[in-house]
């Protein structure tokens, strides 16, 4: 009996407790500005650094600040985050007058759609997500048809007959991005064998953890695969390092033109191609929509035939299969070729 | 009414405070020179904390995120009582969440049969993930610390199966998750504006209260801090070792599997690839943090909510987005030492007081034997403070 009244009375304080506590607080929605701030994009993992897919979005923004004038927040995700930290990410983000608010990555799914129905006047923006709210813009790209295409460079390439893919995550995008990938190798090269294997099985570590990629493509270099294609953000930059250090070896970039990029200038003879995902131009036209008073609404899709994904011919090292690779990009366009989006 | 003397004499509550108060102290100035070396204002950092921290979304915020903190650090203690450290209960309640709510996505009960089928199945699940690395440790004499690590990973790999489209989960965009609890086995909420608080918070107090109860005040309980303090001790005195080991994983398990069910129960309602991982980890930190305590780790796990909360507010200002990870590491890492530096202090203190009375007495020849009553209680006093609090010191260590 004594314990009975002993919990009751822990349980009623604590929630009297919560309650008077909250009545006597201002809540911090309440301190927020009105005035439109700008944009506010909202990285995963990895950062806006990671040379790859959070950079692409870096790139729209950072064009709308030449071109539109508009001034960018940017804030990155942890590892190991959970909806609520990514909720207040966002609702922060809007709460202070940012708009758009942008949030990059499928993490976001959730969060930006719970948030957006919170500050109806805000539009909000997700990429590799759908919309289901009216003030969200859902981005979807069709990775899979420019991982067809690196397929068909990665087949024509090789000269083992062993490629490989690298994915960050085993989750439905990234094995978008395996399924277009082994395709095109298969129907390039029939005799070609892909190895596909996968950083980790459900964490987002995967996006960001380039020591774990190096060890991965380290023995896939040794297993006698001569092309790699690294689907896994930031990390990715592990395996093309490792790659680089092999003669006579590929790497294949994603979603950025990885060639290009800064921090991988000294490994960029070994990168031969990238599928890239224009998450910056889709950046750009949210920002600009906004902007012009006619912000956009429910779902984009990205695909080939919008340009929406393409391959980098940086480097030149394909442009000698540049009519294979014309030549699956029309039979991806003209619908005669379909690609997977399940391995 | 001794006890209560000794427990709350003026010397007692000074030892008690100070190795908290020291810990913060230093806590303080450290992450103040970080942030400054960073080449930030910190006490605009403390005042954007403290400010936004208190508001009183901020609070509802703290407390939800405070449950599994707080259940997790509870399983991780059961464990360090013990001297057993525990360090799977990341893979323990993972698999404990994923199998509840498979089975609470593929039940149809009423709420109030489901709810605790749903928590059963999660702590059974958990306390047999656990428990394999207790039956490990007294059948082949496999480390625990070894075997827990390993499980993680397994459980990992095995959600990682089993969150397929075509085994037991459905995909919605571009996240595998198990099919939704139905709305009537969600779990309550405490209607507090301006968000609602978790009505799991429930399930922490009850299991802080049993914390408290088991292990302070019941025969198990002893047993259990006696095989923590000298295996050899406890079996002289008739402790079976191994059903000790054994039991004691099994309940840490079983509470381990509780971390998930806060947000399963009030939150996601279905066990995703984007459900939280490494709580078990962050408990461990808690479990150190609170010194095993029931209300100590209950504050820590508020605390780290706490900080959780402001750090991102602190990116937000422009401050960087590791400092609060910083502020964390540095925190625990204070306690530790504070709470070993104001042990050593003390114990230095009594062995020269005992030291001083005893060749008092020596001296006297054995004249004060009767009127002992002051020095006697100070001496009970001396020998039970530095005892405790090796006791502690040891677990942690």
């Amino acid at each position: 009996m004594r314990r009975v009244t002993k919990l009751a009375a822990a349980v009623t304080a604590t929630a009297a407790l919560a309650l008077t506590a909250t009545a006597c607080g201002e809540s911090s929605t309440e301190s927020g500005g009105k005035k439109n701030k700008g944009v506010g994009l909202a990285f995963d993992v990895g950062g806006r650094d990671d040379h790859s897919f959070n950079e692409a979005a870096a790139r729209g923004t950072d064009k709308a600040e030449k071109e539109l004038g508009v001034k960018t927040k940017e804030m990155t995700a942890g590892n190991n985050e959970t909806e609520e930290t990514r909720e207040q990410r966002l609702s922060s983000l809007a709460k202070a007058g940012y708009n758009p608010v942008i949030g990059v990555g499928f993490n976001y799914g959730k969060s930006v759609n719970k948030v957006a129905k919170e500050f109806p006047d805000t539009t909000f923006g997700v990429v590799d997500e759908q919309s289901h709210a009216k003030n969200v813009v859902g981005m979807t790209f069709a990775e899979n048809e420019a991982s067809y295409l690196v397929g068909v460079a990665a087949a024509k390439k090789t000269k083992t007959n062993k490629v490989s893919f690298i994915g960050g995550v085993d989750n439905a995008l990234i094995q978008k991005f395996e399924a277009g990938f082994v395709k095109g190798v298969k129907d390039t090269n029939p005799k070609a064998k892909v190895e596909v294997d996968y950083l980790y099985k459900e964490s987002d570590k995967g996006f960001n953890d380039p020591a774990r990629a190096k060890n991965m493509a380290k023995g896939m270099l040794a297993r006698g695969n001569d092309v790699i294609y690294t689907a896994a953000g930031q990390s990715g930059a592990g395996s093309i390092e490792e790659v680089s250090k092999k003669k006579g070896a590929w790497a294949i970039g994603v979603d950025s033109d990885q060639y290009r990029q800064k921090g991988l200038e000294k490994y960029k003879d070994a990168i031969l191609t990238s599928s890239v995902k224009n998450v910056d131009v889709a950046v750009y036209e949210l920002i600009k929509s906004v902007k012009d008073g006619k912000p956009l609404k429910g779902n984009q899709t990205f695909s080939l035939k919008e340009k929406g994904v393409s391959v980098a011919t940086s480097g030149g090292f394909i442009d000698d299969i540049k009519g294979d690779i014309d030549k699956a990009t029309e039979d991806i366009t003209s619908g005669k070729v379909k690609v997977p989006a399940k391995p | 009414m001794s006890r209560f003397k000794t427990k709350f004499s003026a010397q007692a509550v000074l030892q008690a405070l100070a190795a908290p108060a020291l810990a913060l102290l230093a806590a303080f100035v450290l992450s103040s020179v970080v942030i400054a070396m960073t080449g930030k204002d910190p006490f605009h950092a403390f005042f954007v904390m403290i400010d936004f921290g208190s508001k009183s979304d901020s609070q509802v915020w703290i407390i939800n995120k405070a449950i599994p903190y707080y259940l997790s650090a509870a399983a991780v203690a059961i464990g360090f009582r013990m001297n057993l450290f525990n360090i799977g209960v990341d893979g323990q309640y993972r698999v404990a969440a994923f199998f509840a709510a498979v089975v609470g996505g593929a039940l149809a009960l009423p709420g109030a049969l489901q709810i605790p089928v749903i928590i059963l199945v999660a702590m059974a699940v958990g306390a047999l993930w656990a428990g394999i690395a207790g039956v490990l440790k007294t059948t082949r004499g496999v480390s625990e610390v070894i075997t827990t690590i390993m499980l993680n990973s397994i459980a990992g790999s095995l959600i990682g199966y089993f969150l397929a489209e075509d085994k037991l989960a459905v995909k919605d965009g571009n996240l595998f998750h198990t099919p939704e609890i139905p709305a009537s086995s969600h779990f309550f909420l405490i209607p507090t504006t301006p968000d609602p608080i978790y009505g799991t918070l429930i399930i922490a107090v009850l299991i802080g209260l049993a914390y408290w109860f088991v292990l302070g005040r019941t025969r198990f309980g002893f047993d259990l801090r006696a095989v923590g303090r000298s295996e050899s001790a406890a079996s002289a005195s008739g402790v079976s070792v191994r059903r000790m080991v054994v039991t004691s994983m099994l309940l840490s398990g079983a509470v381990a599997g509780l971390v998930g069910m806060p947000t399963l129960l009030n939150k996601s309602f279905s066990y995703g690839t984007d459900f939280p991982t490494g709580v078990g980890f962050t408990g461990i930190a808690i479990a150190l943090l609170g010194r095993n305590h029931p209300i100590g780790m209950a504050l820590a796990a508020l605390l780290w909510g706490f900080l959780e909360r402001t750090g991102l507010q602190l990116e937000f200002e422009g401050y960087a987005q590791e400092i609060v990870g910083v502020m964390q590491g540095i925190i625990v890492l204070c306690v530790v030492i504070a709470y070993e530096i104001v042990r050593r202090v003390v114990l230095r203190r009594q062995q020269s007081a005992v030291g001083a009375q005893l060749s008092a007495r020596g001296a006297d020849g054995g004249e004060g034997e009767g009127d002992d009553n002051g020095p006697g209680e100070r001496d009970q006093d001396g020998k039970s403070a530095p005892s405790t609090q090796a006791k502690k010191a040891g677990t942690t260590a």
